[in-house]
């Protein structure tokens, strides 16, 4: 149905695809895999008109077509559901999916009653509730992902492409959308899916195809491929271990949380940490998971409760505090809270530490060029220059710093929300290994992670919140999937198989 | 909705905070509506002659222009842009409707009327093109045209004043005439914000306005025309100067290159306290027309409740200021209502 022949794009001296050719078939679903900066992104903007291709061409049932715009890719009946929510946060969630292609009634004036009802109509298909009349600001970004997918539905689109709709989803979401997925796919519809997690793949995908740095690798049924082959595809090498998690012994208590309390959101949670060990916060998406490690770093106010670091409790509220005291939280959502997008690598790098480099209260830019190398080199941060905005990394990528500017403040107890969503397998074992290293140092580590295979392969303890309760501590030997999703889903075996990434 | 399947579904849950948003969208008119009818009837409790006929007129007559002055930078401003220069183009409108009456006494006044928007519209159309075509921000832009305007009136009045001598009586009746004891100056703001409302919130351009304005880089990648989207703003807010201006002819009968100096910042104050979100995305026309009532009436309520006209400006000032607050707590609320609202359960 459309067809990349020979698509390469640069932007300035990097090449973000070269020479890629792709064929996407009506009535199946084509899975696209690659480690970040592998070029999918990129891929998925020339589809959907964002940027033209610099040469090669692209053919719509066997024409040639360029699109001058999103617009146009819109109405060659090529919907998108990006990788990051684009959403309008003030206008509402109706809007939000329809703008643009409102119903109209007499007059082309805006039929709301009948914009609100379709609304619901596909909120129905997807087994949701969000209310159509809501901003979209404020949506948790699973609900925002739900709108975006609401919006590409929205289309009937000949093309679905999806750049990793599931990173923020829970299980059951997970399985509406594959269901509607399935359905379009009957329907005649061609489905990209974009996704790292290899279950997923392996679950709905007819046909694989493989990027590395920005080139075709392989394209294969998927019947004739296996995990660890798509892997070796991907990375172009064997990965050894994916969770390196080295036995520590734990030290002392150095996270002692007890009743914390932040009505609507969780309620008497107390839970330790202690040097040398991993602990991961398993949950639903929703379970407060998020919510609980924003209140222990002072983010949000509480209601109850009390926080010790290193036996020293800290003042409720106060975030500068808590990094004195020695946290550090890498948060979920880097784009928004965890970088400063327009500023340069270096910068972002040395942020929390700015006032330790300045000389007499200014910042010159001799040690913070020195900071920064010492830690986006021990991370591996592929950038073409420390001084190029964080914006312009691939996620991955844009993580190691985030996870750079933390690590460089030295901290005592280092709490990671999702530190893996939305990056590929090379990086994913590259964080696992840096973890497991920070341990090994002595710091406590505590992990907020939505993945099962990363929770299981990296935690020393497993701490499962369900509705706002810390419901269960589950130490290494006995976690296993069924242990942890029993207690996330709130003791119900039967949807044990609902959140596995 | 992100709730698994196995617990009961919070949809019940969901009702209330739909109507609370509902509540908080309009609430933002609703003050300032409340601020209004509560500073006239205070004055009017202080002095009942505040609200005879004659003063009520006198009030409308002094809120038109500002009002659709606040109409058309509300509609800039919802665009996440600002237009500095309204005031220049005001004036500069103002006395090319003059100088066509001096050069055409038996001009009909329909022609000069559009001749005016016209003015305008081209002067927009400068500010729109600049800001679209060479991506410079449009507090820079506007700050430059606001001066290269008034520099073109200045340098084409060289000191003249045209007097109400110098134009038709019929053309100075529309500035004092009344329909119903209605000014039909008023008439005019009053067309003039319906349109824009109506057209804002129920087009599909109108509503592009609002995602340009909400997020930029998101609107870009939904494909909605940006670039062409915020210069035809710049051509409305340039377009309602223009008849502003006319409209200011028409009342004052004596215009000299000064007319409409220092109006940007009135106007800019009044769709603000008006609730529209100086970084875009909400707000309405209606709300920024209030505020533009709202201004004017503290201005001739202050001194018919004793307080020195020299306040006038630090109340103006406090009214932001309280708009801003407002906003900024409601969003607050707003935000926890929603927050609570996505509640799974708990």
């Amino acid at each position: 149905m459309l067809a990349l022949r020979g698509v390469s794009k640069s932007f300035g001296a990097v090449a973000a695809l070269r020479d890629v050719d792709l064929e996407l078939v009506a009535g199946e679903t084509h899975a696209l895999v690659g480690e970040n900066g592998a070029g999918k992104s990129t891929l998925v903007r020339i589809l959907a008109g964002v940027h033209p291709p610099d040469t090669g061409t692209m053919l719509l049932d066997g024409e040639p077509v360029t699109f001058g715009g999103p617009a146009d890719a819109r109405a060659a009946g090529i919907a998108v559901i990006y990788q990051e929510p684009t959403l309008f946060p003030d206008l509402s969630v109706a809007e939000n999916i329809f703008m643009g292609r409102q119903p109209l009634r007499a007059g082309r004036r805006i039929d709301t009653a009948a914009m609100r009802a379709r609304a619901c109509e596909l909120f129905g298909r997807l087994g949701v509730h969000i209310d159509p009349d809501r901003p979209a600001r404020g949506l948790s970004i699973a609900d925002q992902q739900l709108v975006e997918i609401a919006k590409a539905l929205s289309t009937n689109a000949r093309l679905l492409v999806m750049d990793e709709p599931t990173a923020a989803l829970s299980g059951v979401e997970v399985e509406r959308l594959f269901a509607v997925a399935r359905s379009l796919r009957d329907d005649g519809a061609a489905v990209l899916f974009i996704s790292h997690r290899f279950d997923e793949v392996f679950d709905l995908c007819e046909r694989i195809t493989v990027m590395r740095d920005g080139r075709w690798v392989d394209t294969a049924p998927t019947s004739a491929l296996t995990v660890d082959a798509v892997v070796r595809k991907m990375v172009g090498r064997d990965v050894a271990t994916l969770f390196p998690k080295l036995d520590t012994t734990p030290g002392d208590v150095r996270l002692d949380v007890r009743g914390l309390t932040r009505h609507g959101f969780f309620r008497d949670v107390s839970f330790t940490v202690r040097g040398g060990e991993i602990v991961a916060l398993a949950g639903l998406v929703g379970a407060g998971r998020s919510e609980v490690v924003r209140a222990v770093f002072g983010v949000d106010r509480t209601d109850a409760g009390e926080v010790f670091v290193e036996g020293r409790r800290l003042p409720p509220g106060d975030t500068p505090a808590a990094i004195a005291a020695g946290l550090a939280l890498v948060p979920e959502d880097r784009r928004q809270q965890g970088l400063v997008m327009e500023l340069s690598v270096e910068r972002n790098a040395t942020l929390p530490r700015r006032w330790a480099l300045a000389r007499a209260g200014l910042l010159f830019g001799g040690a913070e060029r020195r900071s920064a190398a010492t830690w986006t080199q021990r991370l591996q941060v592929k950038a073409a220059r420390p001084t190029d905005p964080v914006g312009t990394l691939s996620g991955g990528n844009q993580q190691k710093v985030v996870l750079a500017k933390w690590l460089s403040t030295g901290p005592r107890v280092l709490i990671v929300d999702e530190p893996t969503r939305g990056i590929d397998v090379g990086t994913k074992a590259e964080v696992h290994r840096l973890l497991s290293e920070l341990a090994a140092d002595g710091v406590a580590v505590l992990m907020v992670s939505s993945e099962l295979p990363e929770v299981l392969g990296m935690a020393d303890r497993v701490l499962v919140m369900h509705e706002g309760r810390l419901v269960a501590d589950i130490p290494r030997a006995t976690a296993d999937e069924e242990s942890v999703m029993v207690a996330a889903t709130g003791a119900a075996p039967g949807a044990a198989r609902g959140a596995q990434p | 909705m992100t709730a698994p399947a196995t617990t009961p579904a919070p949809a019940p849950e969901r009702a209330a905070p739909a109507s609370a948003v509902h509540r908080l969208f309009v609430v933002r008119e609703l003050g300032i509506a409340l601020a209004l009818v509560l500073l006239v009837a205070v004055t009017f409790a202080v002095n009942t002659r505040f609200l005879s006929a004659q003063n009520i007129k006198d009030l409308l007559l002094g809120a038109t222009i500002l009002a659709i002055l606040a109409v058309g930078q509300a509609i800039v401003i919802i665009t996440r842009n600002v237009d500095l220069s309204v005031g220049s183009i005001l004036g500069l409108a103002a006395f090319a409707t003059g100088t066509l009456f001096v050069d055409n006494p038996g001009l009909p006044i329909p022609v000069a009327l559009l001749a005016g928007i016209a003015l305008g519209a081209v002067c927009g159309a400068i500010n729109g093109g600049l800001i679209a075509a060479a991506r410079v921000p449009a507090l820079v832009v506007t700050l430059g045209t606001l001066y290269v305007f008034r520099g073109l009136d200045y340098t084409w009045a060289t000191g003249q004043q045209i007097n109400a001598a110098d134009m038709p009586p019929g053309f100075l009746r529309l500035g004092t005439a009344s329909i119903l004891g209605v000014p039909v100056l008023a008439l005019f703001a009053v067309v003039v914000v319906v349109g824009a409302g109506l057209f804002l919130r129920s087009y599909r351009s109108g509503r592009e306005l609002y995602a340009i304005g909400s997020e930029p880089d998101a609107a870009r990648l939904y494909g909605i025309p940006v670039g062409r989207r915020v210069f035809w703003a710049f051509v409305t807010s340039g377009a309602l100067a223009g008849l502003a201006g006319v409209l200011h002819a028409a009342r004052f009968g004596t215009i000299d290159a000064n007319a409409g100096l220092g109006q940007e910042l009135n106007v800019v104050a009044a769709v603000v306290v008006g609730g529209v979100a100086i970084f875009g995305g909400s707000g309405s026309v209606y709300g920024a027309a209030l505020g533009a009532v709202l201004l004017t009436t503290i201005g001739s309520a202050l001194p018919v409740l004793g307080i020195n006209p020299f306040w006038q400006r630090a109340a103006v000032g406090v009214l932001i200021l309280a708009a801003i607050g407002l906003d900024r707590s409601l969003a607050v609320r707003l935000a926890r209502r929603l927050a609570g609202g996505t509640d799974r359960g708990r």
